[in-house]
């Protein structure tokens, strides 16, 4: 179809809007409750354009184009409607652009600035600002919002909970859970996706800044940290780097200028939660197929703790196909206070542990009651990649100047599969590169060892492979055809357990709580968009590559926990430090 | 608050005969519509009940609940009161008659009375401007109505219903 914008000629597909024919063009519209690929509604009206012969403007992100249209974003009359709709939503803003934590990183700050508006006209009356700080993840401000909806329809349809909803009409409409009740008393899985499509600052990461803060201050205390896969391909971005860039080694470097003790990468009990939980796997199959006696399979992954949060909710009867493996995070607390903090001399009691991650729900995770495996709260503090990028800020580090550096040992040595945890597929094919070794005594016959049909956003991905060639061990296993699935955002998730439920068979289900898997965490540098996520992951799959070990038993630093401690895989020190369990929880 | 069993399966029923229904959103209308014919107004317990019984999330029952007047999220007492605020009756007064009722039943706006006996409601212009200032119990209008006359109204009201 043509049609002209600003009387530039465009060609598009019948059916494409306004708003994304004058991207093709080079004309950027506002937008704030438009968000790509999720929601498209109309709602906030910033996205008014003229089109000739139309009486009325027109939203330009629901509007489809027609046959010689011809569109104008910039007209006087355009630019005055889109100001006054934006006036009026500053008239009933309760923010205070200075002290927010969305300075700088906000939609309708930027929308307000680029439309030139210095005074605002109206007086409204400010939206009631209640804030709700009840969970350990989130903080929600109902006086900022602007009641967009992109987290009701992020919530709702990505993610299958539908924790928030409109409430009320009119001036009085709210954004919020059932009954007015806070956060902490619905089923809200913590998984912050809401926080990571929120235009402005009505739903932020609970700030842990200010706890580490005075931990590295503290004269008696030795903080050790952790940094999380996903991290080091996004955290680039808070300092201006495009997306996909690699950032590792500069922060290392930059954690070691804020003061940090010793620097640690959960990549090392990513290698170590492969071990554990491909044994764990190959011990549920040796029970069906060898034992013929029963066991729950397929087995799901754990180390996603909105997941786990939504099973324990909505599919309880799926527990026992949990694996009992913690997550990668909760294995380093334990470890760090128990082994590490006695191989270095430290009292574990003054072993504070911070973990930086892409995710708010590992907040949640790191308080669960039962994590205290060491003797002691195991993680002590949760940064998000966003909070990481601040602290650089406010220690007044030039990140991009920095030199690269390399973590401390021992629990900084890991292999390339556990940088592949980052991204949806990754914990999967990182478990079958050991898992098919173990069984066979041969590599995974991929090229570059990437299970090419599990990788991609695809949100549902599924593989079969028969297992041939078994070492004498796993002969039952001969013939055996392995059925495994990958999914990441929770929608998902819901359709491959009904799958199940109507009698689909899977060996082993990957499920990562968000879209694309950890590099679009909730707590990832906004707005994470497709194109942003694919960048990641290839910045993930390059630093795998790059590793000379690829395989997580084949990390010299495993082999040497479990010579000197862990004993062996699911072993008695594994159980207790290791492994979990879960609860039914009540659904509201 | 436990909800009646029968009045619960009077509504398990009424969900069960509707389910093949297409419009899902006039459907929860339809059912809450059922809920609070039954129980007399919208108990939380019921609207969790509805939302695991269709496989809706309570937030979004709660919104619909909360987005149409009609629907009461409070219990109602026996005889709803209600002043209008309509200008004819605004500027005859109706604003004394109203602070008087709420002093007499220690109840503002939305809320029931100990008892049970009475709900002050809100209104819109009842169209009996002939009439202002205007106060209705039930369906019965009161016309010319000053605070001491509502008082004395709303006490016999009281007195016959005990
Ligand atoms: S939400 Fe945005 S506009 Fe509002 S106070 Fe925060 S930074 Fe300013
Ligand atoms: S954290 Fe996740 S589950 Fe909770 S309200 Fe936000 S999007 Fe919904
Ligand atoms: S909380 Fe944020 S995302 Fe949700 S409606 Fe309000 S402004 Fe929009
Ligand atoms: S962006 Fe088009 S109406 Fe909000």
């Amino acid at each position: 179809m043509k049609l002209t914008i600003n009387a530039i000629s465009v060609e598009v597909p019948e059916g494409t809007t306004i708003l994304a024919a004058a991207a093709q063009a080079g004309i950027k519209i506002p937008t704030l409750c438009h968000l790509e690929g999720v929601q498209s509604i109309g709602a906030c009206r910033v996205c008014l354009v003229e089109v000739e012969g139309a009486k009325t403007l027109v939203a330009s992100c629901v509007m489809p184009v027609m046959e010689g249209m011809k569109v104008y974003t910039n007209t006087k009359r355009v630019r005055e409607a889109r100001r006054m709709v934006v006036e009026m939503l500053l008239s009933e803003h309760d923010g205070n652009c200075q002290t927010c934590n969305r300075n700088n990183d906000c939609e309708l700050q930027s929308v307000a600035f680029d439309l030139g508006i210095t005074d605002i006209t109206y007086q409204g009356v400010k939206g009631r600002n209640e804030v709700d700080a009840s969970t350990p993840a989130l903080v929600r401000d109902n006086g900022k919002c602007i009641k967009c909806r992109r987290c009701v329809t992020v919530c709702t349809q990505v993610q299958a909970v539908g924790a928030l909803f409109p409430q009320f009409r009119g001036f009085k409409t709210v954004i919020g859970p059932a009954f007015n009740s806070d956060l902490a008393d619905v089923s809200c899985v913590q998984c912050g996706q809401c926080a990571a499509v929120c235009p402005v600052g009505a739903i932020v990461e609970n700030s842990h800044i200010e706890r580490v803060w005075a931990a590295i201050e503290h004269p008696s205390k030795t903080v050790v940290v952790q940094t999380a896969p996903a991290v080091r391909a996004a955290l680039g971005e808070c300092f201006g780097n495009p997306p996909g860039t690699l950032v590792t080694g500069k922060m290392v470097a930059a954690l070691r200028r804020m003061g940090f003790d010793v620097i640690f990468d959960t990549n090392f009990t990513a290698d170590l939660t492969i071990i554990e939980e491909g044994m764990e796997l190959l011990k549920r199959l040796t029970t069906a197929v060898r034992d013929k006696q029963p066991v729950a399979l397929p087995q799901f992954t754990s180390c996603s703790p909105g997941w786990i949060k939504f099973a324990e909710t909505y599919y309880p009867e799926f527990i026992p196909n949990l694996s009992t493996c913690k997550s990668p995070q909760q294995m380093f607390g334990a470890i760090a206070k128990t082994y590490w903090a006695k191989k270095a001399g430290k009292d574990p009691k003054n072993v504070y542990v911070v973990s930086i991650m892409p995710c708010v729900a590992k907040k949640f995770e790191a308080q669960r009651p039962e994590m205290d495996d060491s003797g002691f709260v195991d993680i002590d503090a949760v940064l998000t990649t966003r909070e990481l990028g601040r602290m650089i800020r406010q220690a007044g580090i030039d990140f991009n100047a920095l030199p690269d550096e390399d973590y401390d040992r021992i629990l900084g040595t890991s292999t390339g599969a556990a940088d592949i945890f980052a991204n949806t597929g990754g914990v999967m094919e990182a478990a079958l590169r050991t898992a098919y070794e173990v069984i066979t005594g041969r590599n995974l016959p991929f090229e570059e060892l990437h299970v090419t049909p599990l990788a991609g956003l695809e949100g549902i991905k599924k593989a079969a492979m028969t297992i041939t060639g078994t070492l004498p061990e796993y002969s039952f296993l001969e013939g055996v055809v392995l059925k495994v699935a990958v999914v990441h955002a929770l929608g998902n998730a819901k359709r491959i357990i009904e799958e199940i439920k109507n009698g689909e068979i899977y060996h082993f289900v990957e499920v990562m709580t968000c879209p694309g898997g950890c590099i679009g965490g909730g707590g990832q540098p906004r707005l994470t968009d497709n194109e942003k996520r694919k960048k990641r992951i290839e910045a993930i799959y390059k630093e795998d590559e790059g590793k000379k070990l690829r395989k997580s038993h084949d990390n010299p630093k495993i082999k040497q926990i479990y010579g000197e401690f862990l004993n062996m895989p699911l072993g008695k020190t594994s159980h207790h430090l290791l492994h979990t369990e879960y609860i039914k929880r009540e659904r509201v | 608050m436990n909800l009646d069993a029968t009045k619960l399966s009077e509504l398990d029923a009424f969900m069960a005969e509707t389910a093949h229904k297409t419009n899902s959103h006039s459907y929860v209308i339809a059912v809450l519509h059922k809920a609070q014919q039954l129980f007399g107004y919208l108990p939380r317990e019921a609207m969790d009940y509805i939302a695991h019984a269709m496989n809706i999330p309570t937030a979004h029952i709660w919104g619909v609940a909360t987005f149409y007047h009609f629907f009461n999220l409070k219990p109602v007492g026996k005889h709803p009161v209600s002043v209008c605020m309509g200008t004819a009756c605004y500027v005859k007064g109706a604003k004394l008659v109203l602070d008087a009722i709420k002093e007499e039943l220690r109840i503002t706006i939305g809320e029931t009375t100990e008892d049970g006996i009475f709900t002050l409601q809100e209104t819109r212009c009842i169209g009996a401007c002939g009439l202002a200032p205007v106060m209705m119990v039930g369906d019965k209008i009161y016309g010319d109505i000053t605070p001491k006359k509502a008082v004395k109204v709303l006490a016999q009201i009281r007195k016959e219903t005990v």
